[in-house]
């Protein structure tokens, strides 16, 4: 019964937050693009533009809903909640925080504590791919066909090297749960330091599983129209929007859980702090480190030009595919050598 | 530009380093860093209004002087509009200037703001102002009369001593 309470006003907790960050992302991603081209951005919209989002929800609630002719009208519908219930699960192994003493309750500070949760967000962010493929199928459009087509076929180039970049991770850490990985990048031991290589084909992997620029090729404006998303109004392109959001979000928790070292706190326990505040300050850490990433996102967004198609492939499986492979050997011959454990002695 | 042929760069001309994006990539981020630091360029438009210039064209208007137009109604201004947006009707006053016009419209609908009417003036009676705020919601109110169109010398000050100096 406390376990069934507990998971269910974390589960509750962390939804909300979510869904008003995503909301709020798009107009921090106006902002950023705003002062990026020396523009001011919303700022109309209730004090510094901030009431602009609550302002497009309800916008996209009252539009009307257009299904095409001749669509197949049920997966036209279930595409959406594809897209965004994959975006917001993956989010349930995500640790934000070390366990916590709260009215007498052990409580960990994560939804589910899987122990193969690396596979479970594999498992999950393969399954993104039928979001938009379905939908670009089912609109009954020959761009929303074409996006949806070239979206599956980025994530399955991109997904091989993301796997293969989370095992040198494993590696290190001998285990698939994520919060016994996030435990021992103690101090400055993070992983991304250990495995440089796999840290950035994990990160431009993560940028093509999320379909952003440079890879937003799915929904390329000049070529597709709208690509997958074309014949989607209403609410439900505002949950495509959604996922979009959420989905960065994801990925910016993962990484900094594989990489950056989770909700460590580098030398936290010498500061001397009471358990309570030490709780607060990881928290707050993952929340800070999530926000660099995902204003890293925004940064390379407004900043590099899309791939062309061919461009994307050859990356992909010529570049990313090898790099993935030769970050394997790397990391498995220091490993075999000892490096890593002299090195976690000195970080540590 | 100086007559040295600039050499074209190729991919096989890179090192591996720079065949690897990255040092551009880092270059383009430092770029787009820096621009969020600098100062923005939006006008806050409503509430910040842009002053024209004189040498600005806003929407044409007659000049009043001493509370009457200085027009005389020769036409010249409906004669010499391309988009045929002037009308003009003149009619016998007792002033020094003998003739006024009637009846003087602009459609604003057919306006280009070419500013042929007032160079082909002779009284200088019709220039073009600073406004450039035009709305109206049917196509009866873009038909401008006289009450519309009249302007005081004060208002036009500039414009008319910018004239002066260009002619």
């Amino acid at each position: 019964m406390d376990f069934l309470l507990i998971s269910t006003v974390k589960v509750v907790i962390i939804l909300l937050v979510i869904l008003t960050v995503v909301a709020n992302l798009v107009y921090v991603e106006r902002k950023i693009s705003a002062f990026i081209q020396n523009r001011i951005g919303p700022n109309r919209v209730g004090p510094w533009g901030l009431l602009q989002s609550p302002a497009d929800v309800l916008k996209l609630f009252i539009k009307e809903d257009i299904v095409p002719a001749k669509a197949n009208k049920f997966i036209h519908t279930l595409a959406p909640v594809i897209s965004i219930f994959v975006a917001l699960v993956t989010f349930a192994v995500v640790p934000f925080g070390d366990t916590v003493d709260l009215f007498g309750h052990q409580v960990k500070l994560m939804i589910a504590d899987v122990n193969i949760g690396v596979l479970y967000i594999l498992a999950l962010t393969s399954l993104g791919v039928y979001g938009v493929a379905l939908s670009g199928w089912s609109s009954n459009n020959k761009y929303s066909l074409l996006g949806g087509l070239r979206s599956s076929a980025q994530l399955i180039s991109y997904e091989l090297s993301m796997g293969l970049s989370i095992i040198g991770v494993i590696m290190i850490a001998g285990t698939l749960q994520l919060d016994r990985i996030v435990e021992l990048q103690r101090g400055f031991a993070w992983n991304a330091l250990f495995t440089p290589i796999g840290f950035i084909t994990f990160v431009v992997a993560s940028f093509a599983e999320t379909n952003r620029l440079p890879f937003d090729l799915p929904e390329a404006e000049p070529e597709l129209v709208g690509g997958y998303h074309t014949e989607y109004s209403g609410m439900k392109f505002g949950t495509f929007f959604l996922a979009e959001y959420a989905n960065m979000i994801t990925s910016s928790a993962l990484i900094v859980t594989l990489f950056l070292g989770g909700w460590q706190f580098p030398f936290l326990d010498r500061l001397g702090f009471s358990p309570l505040w030490i709780s607060i300050i990881q928290v707050l850490t993952f929340v800070t480190k999530v926000a660099v990433t995902l204003f890293f996102f925004m940064w390379i967004r407004w900043t590099i030009p899309r791939f062309r198609y061919d461009q994307l492939m050859n990356l992909g499986w010529k570049v990313m595919l090898p790099l993935a492979l030769l970050n394997l050997v790397v990391t498995g011959g220091l490993l075999l050598g000892g490096a890593y454990d002299t090195l976690y002695e000195l970080i540590t | 530009m100086n007559g040295e042929k600039k050499k074209q760069i190729r991919g096989k001309d890179l090192t591996l380093w720079q065949r690897t994006y990255i040092p551009e990539i880092m270059k383009g981020m430092a770029l787009t860093f820096k621009q969020i630091l600098r100062p923005k360029f939006t006008r806050q438009y409503p509430e910040e209004r842009w002053n024209p210039p004189p040498s600005y064209r806003g929407r044409p208007v007659l000049v009043e002087e001493d509370g009457v137009e200085r027009c005389v109604a020769c036409g010249l201004c409906a004669r010499v509009c391309p988009a045929l947006a002037i009308e003009v009707q003149g009619a016998e006053t007792d002033l020094e200037k003998e003739r006024y016009p009637e009846k003087f419209e602009i459609n604003m609908l057919r306006c280009i703001f070419c500013g042929f009417c007032e160079e082909a003036c002779p009284e200088e009676a019709i220039v073009m102002s600073d406004e450039y705020e035009l709305v109206f919601t049917n196509p009866e109110d873009a038909i401008f009369g006289k009450e519309k169109l009249l302007m005081s010398t004060d208002r036009l000050k500039t414009r008319l001593e910018f004239l002066r100096k260009a002619r």
